[in-house]
């Protein structure tokens, strides 16, 4: 058969991180090709670079389409050829009908006056194509996300796609909605349209895809051949994760006591789409200097359990009971969960954490500043001196505590979050991406704070998307998947064989 | 032991200088400028500028723009707007007269009423930024048309007064003096020196604890500069206005506001939180703040601050006019913006507000005695505007 897209030994680096290392992969015109690894492994980026996000000379390798080489320097350039990208967060404008959406940017005008009839006759026979049933004129806001992203199909259809690259089309779908849509891109595939599917659901891939693809630190590990003979999915996930552990974790001897913080049939939904429900009956129990994980998938409604659980920092209709020792507890404000020894440490650091363009000792005192007042006045000197205790305790690296946490790396910044919470003391630390763009050697720091803590007998609750993180610090590993608990395990018995298997189940299941 | 010592490697003195003015070009810029600006004014004026009577003039032009910066800066930190300050100021103005001229209410009785009138109003548009999250800009447009519309319909389109006597004191009265005499008010002079003296000592004692702890602050030799000059400044000012009738007393209330407003936004928590919520909103309502609270009243003290300029507007036109306040919001607005305060919130300061008032201030009272006509003059504000904040935007990238 022949060869569509060759990718030859991709290279691309970010400050201090090799995100591809010389990763071939050659796809066959007419097939569709599933790319599967974890989050973070590189399948976005390698999109990216397929797609020209990251130009030309950002990466190194060369990249041949239909035979010829090809040096991209927009999404322009690889739009014109026909490779167009659908995003796991779609770009359609929600104010904006169907038809508009999708000839957004190429529009059929005369003059720069747009020629509507064309627009709304070719709409139409887009969306019949794709088989979606609504009028052009529909606002694209209106619809489900189901619907959405078949107008982005349609959309890439009017560009006369050539290869089409679906990013997790179906992560946000239902059963029947994700159905049509594999059953969709078998129509295309028989239309002669070449498809690249990202996917975590394993069982979706084996249902349309001819050959797979395996991502891993960045490396592309195998690609295996299902189009005659059905790959066991087993042998997908050992290689989804299949790394070996060494000791980039502090050595504890966990000493754990009776349960303190507990979370009972919590449900929280969608803050702006109140009828959908975002969390379903989570419970959660976590002891006195236990460190606990939770896994999953992006989306998998983790960040979503901790912040509705903080005050209700996310979220609409909220039910459910939180316990501490043994007690039923009010974390109804923000406030509230802060006085009952709660702390949230968010994965979004410069979005939610942290006021950048302060410095540092105004950042720690912030959620706590009666602690270095008095009267209401701040005494700048004791705020101080608890900002140079920390940065001393947590080894943050900076000029001074009167540096503006803007100018930080990463890794301190998280540092300087972390100390925020660490004085207002709490009993309970909630943990979000601890460790999420942070350098290796910082991580291990950031690792030896948690061990810390909980052997200072704090209880912790650990949100990672980093198996192996969880892993190797972890005592016991809950697993969540679409909003609900679907697994437990205790740090012996867990692997990330299990835990992969437990998620890729679940979505099966569903 | 000072923390940047203690973690960079020694700089030579020169570097360290430019290193700090660098870091601070702002607030001294923002100083000079001013200087300058008045420089300019009293040559061009041959001298008026800073005659005493003129002098007391321009305090006395400036200290409802000045009272009102104080609580827009707060507003704009906030990451807010207030357009409806002028109408307010301009209502409040007529609700007085209503009360003091035609009800006969006493002053007093009826300054606090004008006042929590003022908070009311402040609540009321605060409620809806803060608990319906409709953008300030919205909210205070409307209060803009509302409070205009409400004044002409107070005063039915006239005029009213004259103010009793004692509220007229308020904006036109000068600080009693013991020692009467019509060349110079000692009593008046003496005031500013110790003003001066106390502000030097307080900013000695700030430096030294801040050095004993080991805090970035300004050099030697810099912060004698600036302190010395500070201080000359008021005694002078004192002098030439001690020359004319004394110190006015709406110079003592701006003076005691501006103080309150540098110490809240300096020192208390209240003030820390209000800059943190314009610097990151929910990275403070994650750290267990009530932002929303604390937005509301952010507009609840920008309407009291707004009253009062009101009333002290209306006691020193000594009636209160269907047009009074007109445009007033520009030139509050104008005021934080050329001092410094960043429109998409958490930056600003208090000093830089007041100076930009004063920038203002110095420019229509100059350019008035000049004799440019008031179409040139908005031309000439608005470019200064322009041109203070581009300035800004530029250091800033570089």
């Amino acid at each position: 058969m022949e060869t569509i897209l060759e990718m030859r030994s991709i290279t691309k680096e970010f400050p201090g991180v090799v995100a591809l290392n010389q990763v071939n992969l050659s796809v066959r015109a007419g097939e569709i090709h599933a790319i599967v690894g974890e989050n973070g492994a590189g399948k976005s980026t390698l999109m990216k670079v397929l797609s020209g996000v990251y130009p030309h000379h950002s990466y190194s390798g060369e990249i041949a389409f239909a035979g010829q080489p090809q040096k991209f320097r927009d999404i322009g350039d690889s739009e014109r050829l026909g490779i167009i990208i659908i995003h796991q967060e779609l770009a359609l404008v929600p104010q904006l009908s169907i038809a508009e959406n999708i000839f957004l940017g190429n529009e059929p005008s005369r003059h720069g006056i747009i020629d509507w009839h064309q627009v709304y006759a070719r709409t139409r026979q887009l969306l019949q194509q794709v088989g979606l049933k609504e009028s052009p004129s529909t606002l694209v806001g209106d619809l489900g996300v189901g619907k959405q992203q078949l107008v982005e199909i349609a959309k890439a259809l009017s560009k006369n796609v050539r290869l089409l690259i679906l990013d997790e089309p179906t992560a946000s779908l239902n059963e029947t909605d994700s159905d049509a849509l594999l059953e969709l891109l078998l129509e295309l595939q028989r239309e002669g349209i070449t498809s690249i599917l990202i996917s975590h659901k394993l069982n979706e891939i084996a249902k349309v895809a001819d050959r797979i693809t395996v991502i891993r630190d960045g490396m592309a590990i195998e690609t295996m051949d299902c189009a005659d003979a059905p790959i066991p999915e087993n042998r997908v996930i050992q290689r989804m994760v299949g790394r070996e552990m060494s000791d980039r974790y502090p050595p504890r001897q966990p000493a754990i006591g009776d349960i303190v913080f507990e979370v009972r049939n919590w449900h929280a939904n969608h803050p702006q789409h109140p009828e959908r429900q975002v969390l379903k009956d989570i419970n959660l129990q976590v002891r006195r200097g236990e460190i606990v994980g939770i896994a999953g998938l992006m989306g998998a409604g983790r960040t979503e359990l901790a912040m509705s659980i903080f005050g209700r920092a996310y979220g609409k209709r909220i039910r459910g009971d939180v316990y501490l020792h043994g007690a039923a507890v009010d974390v109804s404000t923000i406030s509230k969960a802060i006085g009952h020894g709660i702390a949230y440490v968010t994965e979004d650091r410069k979005g939610l954490g942290l006021v950048l363009h302060d410095d540092i000792a105004r950042n720690i005192s912030l959620p706590n500043l009666a602690r270095v007042a008095r009267g209401g006045v701040i005494d700048r000197t004791r705020e101080t001196g608890v900002a140079r205790d920390y940065r001393e305790k947590l080894r943050i690296r900076c000029a001074g505590v009167t540096q503006p946490v803007v100018n930080l790396s990463g890794g301190n910044q998280q540092k300087v979050v972390l100390s925020k919470w660490l004085f207002s003391q709490p009993e309970v630390l909630i943990l979000d991406e601890p460790t999420r763009g942070v350098d290796v050697g910082a991580k291990y720091e950031i690792y030896s704070i948690i061990s810390q803590l909980a052997a200072e007998g704090k209880c912790v609750l650990m949100i990672s998307s980093e198996m192996p993180e969880l892993l190797g610090m972890c005592d016991r590993i809950y697993v969540m998947n679409e909003g609900s608990m679907v697994a437990e395990f205790a740090a012996a018995e867990a692997s990330q064989e299990k835990i992969m298997s437990a998620i890729v189940r679940a979505g099966s299941e569903k | 032991m000072n923390d940047h010592i203690a973690t960079l490697p020694p700089t030579p003195a020169g570097k360290k200088y430019s290193g700090f003015l660098r870091r601070n070009f702002r607030e001294y810029a923002m100083f000079l400028s001013l200087l300058v600006i008045m420089a300019f004014f009293q040559v061009q004026t041959e001298g008026t500028l800073l005659m005493p009577l003129n002098l007391t003039n321009l305090v006395l032009q400036n200290s409802y723009i000045v009272i009102m910066a104080l609580a827009m800066l707060l507003v704009i930190v906030a990451g807010h707007i207030d357009l409806s300050v002028g109408s307010v100021a301009g209502f409040i103005g007529a609700l007085a007269a209503v009360l003091m001229v035609q009800h006969g209410v006493p002053v007093l009785l009826a300054t606090v009423l004008c006042l929590l009138a003022g908070a009311v109003i402040g609540a009321a548009q605060g409620y809806f930024v803060a608990y319906h999250r409709i953008p300030s800009f919205i909210v205070t447009l409307a209060g803009m048309l509302v409070f205009k519309g409400l004044a002409l319909t107070l005063l039915d389109g006239q005029s009213l007064g004259p103010f009793p006597e004692i509220f007229q004191k308020l904006s036109s009265g000068f600080i009693p003096e013991v020692i009467d005499s019509d060349s110079l008010h000692p009593g008046s002079l003496l005031l500013g020196c110790l003003a001066a003296g106390a502000l030097l000592l307080l900013a000695m004692k700030q430096r030294a604890a801040h050095l004993r702890h080991g805090m970035e602050e300004e050099p030697t030799q810099f912060f004698w500069a600036k302190q010395l000059l500070i201080s000359a400044i008021i005694v002078f000012f004192s002098y030439k206005l001690a020359a004319y009738k004394g110190l006015p007393n709406v110079l003592i209330i701006m003076s005691l506001l501006i103080a309150l407003y540098q110490f809240i936004t300096n020192r208390t928590t209240i003030g820390r939180r209000i800059y943190a919520l314009g610097g990151n909103e929910k990275a403070t309502r994650l750290s267990g703040i009530n932002t929303r609270r604390l937005t509301f009243y952010t507009f609840v003290n920008m309407g009291v601050l707004a009253a009062l300029a009101g009333l002290v507007f209306a006691a020193r036109l000594n009636t209160a006019t269907p047009k009074a306040g007109l445009g007033f919001e520009l030139d509050v607005i104008a005021a934080c913006f050329i001092g410094g305060a960043s429109a998409s919130g958490g930056v600003g300061k208090v000093m830089g507000a007041v100076i930009g008032a004063f920038i203002m201030g110095v420019m229509n009272n100059g350019m008035s005695i000049l004799g440019i006509g008031i179409d040139y003059q908005q031309v000439i504000k608005g470019l200064v505007l322009l041109a203070a904040v581009w300035v800004d935007v530029y250091y800033k990238n570089k």
